[in-house]
C-alpha cells in the first residue's frame, strides 16, 4: 500500500521552478501528500467550528457562507495579537537565503516548499487586504486574490511544512516560517479546514488526556506490561504508581512512549532509571501525554491541552514535574506553558533528591527534561553503568528539530549518550545541532495517507545518517523525540535499510546495572546482545 | 516580466523629471518641494510603521536557539546565539545587523549522483554586506554638502574612500563597490532560476532604484558632459537642511534626477522591504532572551479557556478507574 515510489525515483527530483506561476493557487493533491480531513466527532469533542463529513479531492470542501469574512477577521486579530506575524509579512526581502533550507523543497522541489514562497502563500492576501500598496496597485505590489483555491493550497502547503524552524535559522531577520504555518492553521481552523490526525489526536488528548485515546485503565495497563517486559529481561520487578498524592515528582512522557514499539521500549527505560535512583514519583493517567498536538491546531487547544499538567501536578501535590523524551513536548513546554498556564507558584524550584542539584534553568516553570536529569546524574557518578552492554551498537545522534532551534539542548543528549555507549559518530556538520534536519514527519504529519512527502522531506536526514551508515558503520539513530521514533524507522528502511531507532533512556537502561538484576543477556527489546550469551 | 515593469519605471522616473526640471524649468519643484515632500513621508510612514509593529504584543517567548541553552553549570552555555541574559542579547543583536550572522550561515544544498552535500555559500552574505555598507559610507559622505563646517569623521570617511587616489576627480571605492553589489544582487535574481521565480517588482525595483541613483551620482562626478556646480549644489543643500530653500543657478538637470529618484526611495522605503531596516530589531526569534523556563514571560491577552478538568475526568471513568485500582477523589 505504498504510495511512495522507489528511492531511485525520487532521486530524480528537480528543483527547477515550473511554468506555472507561483500567484496561481491552484494545487493538484499528488496522493500521499496531503491528509485526510478532521473528522466532525473530533471538532465536536474539541467545540471548533464547522464540523462536518468532507474530502479534499472534493470541488465543494462546505465552507461556511462566510468564510472569507472568518479569514479576513481573523487574521485582522492575529496581526493585533502577534507582533511575530506583522513583522514577519512586512519584512521578508526574498533574498531566498531560507529557500534551499527546507527538507521539504530539498526533497521535493515544489517551489512553493521553499519557506520564503511558503510564507509568500499567505503575504499575498495580507497584501492585498492590508497594505496600501497592495489595495492600490493589486498584483503588481504582489498581491493576491482570497479565493477558495487559496483556501485549498494553504491546506495542502501549511500541512506540508513541520514547523521546524531552520529556515528562520539562516533568515537574516529570523523570519520564521513555522510561526507563519502555527497561525495559518490556527485560520484554517477558523472554517473548519484541517487534517485527522491532528485533530483525532488533539480530542483524544482533551478526553481521554493522552492523544492515543487510552483510558485510565488501559494507559494503566499499557504500563504493567511493560513492568512485566522488565521482568522477563532484567530480572527485577518494578512498581509504579498511578495518581498518587504526595509522591515528590510527577513524571510525564509523550504516551506514544506507552504504545508503540520502539517508544516502549525507552519507556522501559524511564521506569528502570527511576527504580535504579529511587526516585519519589508518580504517573498520572489525567495528565498523561506529554505531547500537545494543539500547538498544530491553535493556540487556544495548545493551552487547554497543555493545562492538565499543572493542574494535575497541584491535584497531587508534587513539588515539580519531571519530563520525557519528546520534541515538540519541549517546544511548549520550553516557550509556552509557563506563559499560558503559568505561574506555577504552587511548585517547588525542581531539585535533584539524588544529587541535590538545583534546576535554575527551570525555577519558574518547574519542569526538567529526563535528559538534562540523566546528564546530572551521571555527572555526579549516581548512576551503576556497563556500557559495553551497548557495544553491538554504533551510534549517531538525531538532534530533534524542537529541542534543537526552540530550546537549545544539544550538549546534555550527547554527554549521555556517550557514558552509555562507547561507539558515537556524528552525521555531518550542516546536518546537526541548530542546523539539523527534520525527520519530515513533525506537526501530525505521520499520519498512512502522508507517506511519500514523509519520504521526500526526510530525505535530508536520511541521507546524512547513511552517510555515517556508510563511513562508520552506523547501525543506530538514537533521539529524543516520541513522534520520531515513530517517523525514523520507515524513514530508515526506505532510505538507509539496517539502521534501527530508539531514544536515548532505552541505551542508558541497557546500560544500567539494577539491583538484583539477572544476567542481562538480552536488551530491552527482547533480542539477544552479541557477545554477552556466554559471558558470565 | 516583474523585471521590466521596475527598470521602466526608474527610466520613467528620470524622463519625467528631465521634462519637468530641464525642459519646463521647474526647478524649485524638484529642488525643494519634492525633497521635503519625500523627507515628510519617509518620516511619518517610518514611525508609524515602528509604532505599527510595536501596538501588537509579543505574546511569547520564541527565540530561535542558534546554540546551547543553559541547563546544568558544568555545560558551557553558547552566551550569544542562544542568550539567556540582556547583554546576550544585545550581542546577538549586534551581531545580525552590524555582520549579518544569521546569513554568513548560509549553505547551498546540492543533489548529485545520490548524494546531498551542503557548500558553505557566502557569495550572498558577502555582497550583501558590501552594498549594506557602502550605501552607509556614501550616505554619510554626503553629510558634506548639509554641514557647515563638515564634521571631522564626514572627512576623515572621506579621505579614506578615496584613498587609492585613482583618477581625477578622486574614485571612491565604496561607488565602484555599490555599483558591483548591486549588479551581483540583480544578477543573482535573474539567473538563479528560483530566485527568478520567487522574484516580484517589488524585490526589483528598489535594486534599480539604488543603481540609478548611484549612476547619476557617478555621472556627475566623473563624466565632464553631466558636471554640475558642486557650489551651487551645497548652496542648495544647506538651504533644505536650514529651512531656507533657494534654488542657485548652474546645476544641471543630472543632478535633479539623482535628487529625484532618492526621493523616491525615501518615499518608497516605509511602504516597502526596506523596512527590514526597522524590523530586525524588532524580530522576536532574535531579539528575545532563551529563559522562558527560568522567567516567566507574560501575554498580555492571555485569556482563560474551557478545559476538561480532573473532576470531569473522574466523572467520566471513575468505575473504570476504581476497577483498575486508581485512586479516585470521588467513591461511585
Ligand atoms: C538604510 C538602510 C537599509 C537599506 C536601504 C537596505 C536596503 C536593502 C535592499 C535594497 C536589499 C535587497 C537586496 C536584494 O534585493 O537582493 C536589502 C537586503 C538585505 N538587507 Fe538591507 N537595507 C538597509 C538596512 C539593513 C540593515 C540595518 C540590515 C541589518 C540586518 C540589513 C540587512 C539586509 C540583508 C541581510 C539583506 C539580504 C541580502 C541581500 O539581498 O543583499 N539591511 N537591503
Ligand atoms: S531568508 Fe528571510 S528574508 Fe530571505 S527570503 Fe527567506 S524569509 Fe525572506
Ligand atoms: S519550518 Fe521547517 S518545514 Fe516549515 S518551511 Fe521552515 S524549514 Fe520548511
Amino acid at each position: 500500500m505504498s504510495q511512495a515510489p522507489k528511492p531511485e525515483e525520487l532521486l530524480r527530483v528537480s528543483h527547477i521552478p515550473p511554468k506555472k506561476d507561483w500567484m496561481d493557487p491552484r494545487v493538484d493533491l499528488v496522493p500521499g501528500t496531503w491528509g485526510y480531513p478532521g473528522k466532525a466527532s473530533s471538532l465536536e469533542t474539541l467545540g471548533l467550528p464547522n464540523p462536518r463529513e468532507w474530502n479534499p479531492t472534493d470541488e465543494d470542501w462546505k465552507l461556511p457562507p462566510n468564510w472569507k469574512e472568518i479569514i479576513h477577521e481573523g487574521l485582522k486579530e492575529r496581526l493585533e495579537k502577534y507582533r511575530s506575524l506583522k513583522i514577519f509579512l512586512d519584512i521578508c526581502v526574498r533574498c531566498g537565503a531560507c529557500a534551499d533550507k527546507c527538507h521539504f523543497f530539498i526533497g521535493s522541489g515544489d517551489p512553493k516548499n521553499m519557506p520564503v514562497l511558503r510564507a509568500e502563500l499567505l503575504r499575498s492576501i495580507y497584501r492585498q487586504d492590508f497594505t496600501m500598496a497592495g489595495k492600490i496597485l493589486g498584483t503588481f505590489a504582489g498581491g493576491r486574490e482570497l479565493t477558495e483555491d487559496v483556501i485549498k493550497e494553504w491546506f495542502y502547503y501549511f500541512h506540508q511544512c513541520t514547523e521546524c524552524r531552520r529556515c528562520s535559522l539562516y533568515c537574516p531577520y529570523g523570519i520564521d516560517t513555522a510561526e507563519v504555518t502555527i497561525i495559518v492553521r490556527e485560520l484554517l481552523n477558523l472554517i473548519g479546514v484541517n487534517i485527522d490526525w491532528i485533530l483525532g489526536a488533539a480530542a483524544n488528548c482533551y478526553r481521554t488526556g493522552n492523544h492515543l485515546g487510552l483510558e485510565p485503565h488501559t494507559f494503566k495497563g499499557n504500563i504493567e506490561y511493560l513492568v512485566d517486559d522488565i521482568e522477563e529481561y532484567v530480572g527485577v520487578r518494578l512498581n509504579p504508581t498511578f495518581n498518587r498524592k504526595g509522591a515528590e515528582v510527577l513524571f510525564i512522557a509523550p504516551s506514544g512512549d506507552v504504545f508503540a514499539d520502539p517508544g516502549i521500549f525507552t519507556y522501559m527505560g524511564y521506569l528502570m532509571l527511576f527504580e535504579h535512583i529511587g526516585l519519589d514519583y508518580t504517573i498520572s493517567t489525567y495528565a498523561s501525554e506529554g505531547g500537545n498536538f494543539g500547538l498544530f491546531t491553535s493556540q487556544e487547544t495548545m493551552k487547554r491541552l497543555n493545562s492538565k499538567m499543572y493542574a494535575e501536578a497541584k491535584r497531587l501535590g508534587v513539588k515539580w514535574i519531571l519530563g520525557g523524551e519528546c520534541g515538540h513536548m519541549w517546544r511548549v513546554l520550553h516557550q509556552y506553558m509557563d506563559t499560558m498556564n503559568g505561574p506555577a507558584d504552587f511548585l517547588e524550584v525542581p531539585k535533584s533528591p539524588i544529587t541535590g542539584t538545583v534546576f535554575d534553568n527551570a525555577k519558574s516553570t518547574k519542569m526538567v527534561h529526563i535528559v538534562e536529569f540523566m546528564a546530572d546524574l551521571i555527572h555526579h557518578g549516581k548512576l551503576k553503568l556497563n556500557p559495553s552492554r551497548n557495544d553491538y551498537l554504533r551510534t549517531t545522534w538525531h538532534d530533534s528539530c524542537n529541542v534543537s532551534r526552540g530550546m537549545g539542548m544539544f550538549e546534555e543528549p550527547r554527554y549521555v549518550l556517550k557514558s552509555v555507549c562507547n561507539n558515537f559518530f556524528e552525521m555531518p556538520e550542516n546536518t546537526i545541532r541548530e542546523q539539523t534536519f527534520c525527520c519530515g514527519g513533525g506537526t501530525g504529519l505521520n499520519a498512512g495517507e502522508f507517506e511519500y512527502l514523509r519520504m521526500m522531506g526526510g530525505m535530508p536526514r536520511a541521507f546524512a545518517v547513511k552517510h555515517v551508515q556508510e563511513k562508520h558503520g552506523v547501525n543506530r539513530l538514537v533521539n529524543v523525540c516520541a513522534l520520531d521514533r515513530a517517523i525514523l524507522p520507515p524513514l530508515m528502511d526506505y532510505w538507509a535499510p539496517e539502521v534501527s531507532v530508539s531514544g536515548l533512556t532505552e541505551l542508558v537502561a541497557n546500560a544500567l546495572v539494577m539491583e538484583g538484576e539477572h544476567d542481562r543477556l538480552t536488551d530491552l527489546r527482547g533480542e539477544d546482545i552479541p557477545g554477552m550469551e556466554g559471558d558470565e | 516580466m516583474a523585471v521590466w515593469y521596475s527598470l521602466l519605471l526608474v527610466l520613467g522616473m528620470s524622463l519625467f523629471v528631465y521634462l519637468g526640471a530641464g525642459l519646463l524649468g521647474l526647478q524649485a519643484i524638484f529642488g525643494i518641494v519634492v525633497p521635503y515632500a519625500a523627507i515628510l513621508v519617509f518620516l511619518i510612514g517610518f514611525s508609524m510603521r515602528i509604532l505599527g509593529w510595536a501596538r501588537s504584543p509579543v505574546p511569547f517567548r520564541i527565540p530561535t536557539t542558534a546554540g546551547q541553552q543553559k541547563s546544568l553549570g558544568w555545560i558551557k552555555p553558547s552566551k550569544v546565539d542562544s542568550p539567556y541574559t540582556t547583554w546576550g542579547v544585545v550581542g546577538r543583536m549586534a551581531m545580525e545587523v552590524l555582520l549579518f550572522r544569521s546569513l554568513f550561515r548560509n549553505t547551498k544544498a546540492e543533489l548529485t549522483e545520490g548524494k546531498l552535500a551542503y557548500g558553505s555559500s557566502k557569495w550572498l552574505w558577502l555582497f550583501g554586506i558590501l552594498f549594506h555598507y557602502t550605501f552607509l559610507t556614501i550616505v554619510i559622505r554626503h553629510l558634506r554638502f548639509f554641514t557647515e563646517p563638515v564634521p571631522f569623521f564626514v572627512q576623515a570617511l572621506d579621505r579614506v574612500d578615496g584613498m587609492l587616489q585613482i583618477g581625477s576627480p578622486v574614485i571612491y571605492q565604496t561607488d565602484v563597490i555599490l555599483v558591483a553589489a548591486l549588479l551581483f544582487l540583480l544578477i543573482r535574481r535573474l539567473v538563479n532560476p528560483q530566485m527568478r521565480y520567487l522574484s516580484l517588482p517589488a524585490d526589483y525595483f528598489p535594486l534599480f532604484l539604488i543603481l540609478g541613483i548611484a549612476l547619476t551620482g557617478i555621472m556627475m562626478r566623473y563624466f565632464a558632459v553631466f558636471k554640475v556646480d558642486l557650489l551651487s549644489v551645497k548652496v542648495l543643500a544647506m538651504g533644505l537642511a536650514t529651512f531656507n530653500p533657494t534654488i542657485p543657478e548652474g546645476i544641471g538637470v543630472m543632478f535633479y534626477i539623482h535628487l529625484f529618484l532618492f526621493s523616491a526611495l525615501l518615499a518608497y522605503f516605509p511602504f516597502s522591504k526596506l523596512m527590514h531596516l526597522g524590523g530586525v530589531f524588532l524580530s522576536p526569534t532574535r531579539n528575545l532572551p532563551n529563559d522562558s523556563r527560568m522567567a516567566r514571560h507574560v501575554n498580555p491577552w492571555n485569556a482563560p479557556v474551557k478545559v476538561h478538568t480532573y473532576e470531569h475526568y473522574e466523572d467520566d471513568f471513575r468505575e473504570k478507574m476504581i476497577e483498575a485500582d486508581l485512586p479516585v477523589e470521588k467513591q461511585a
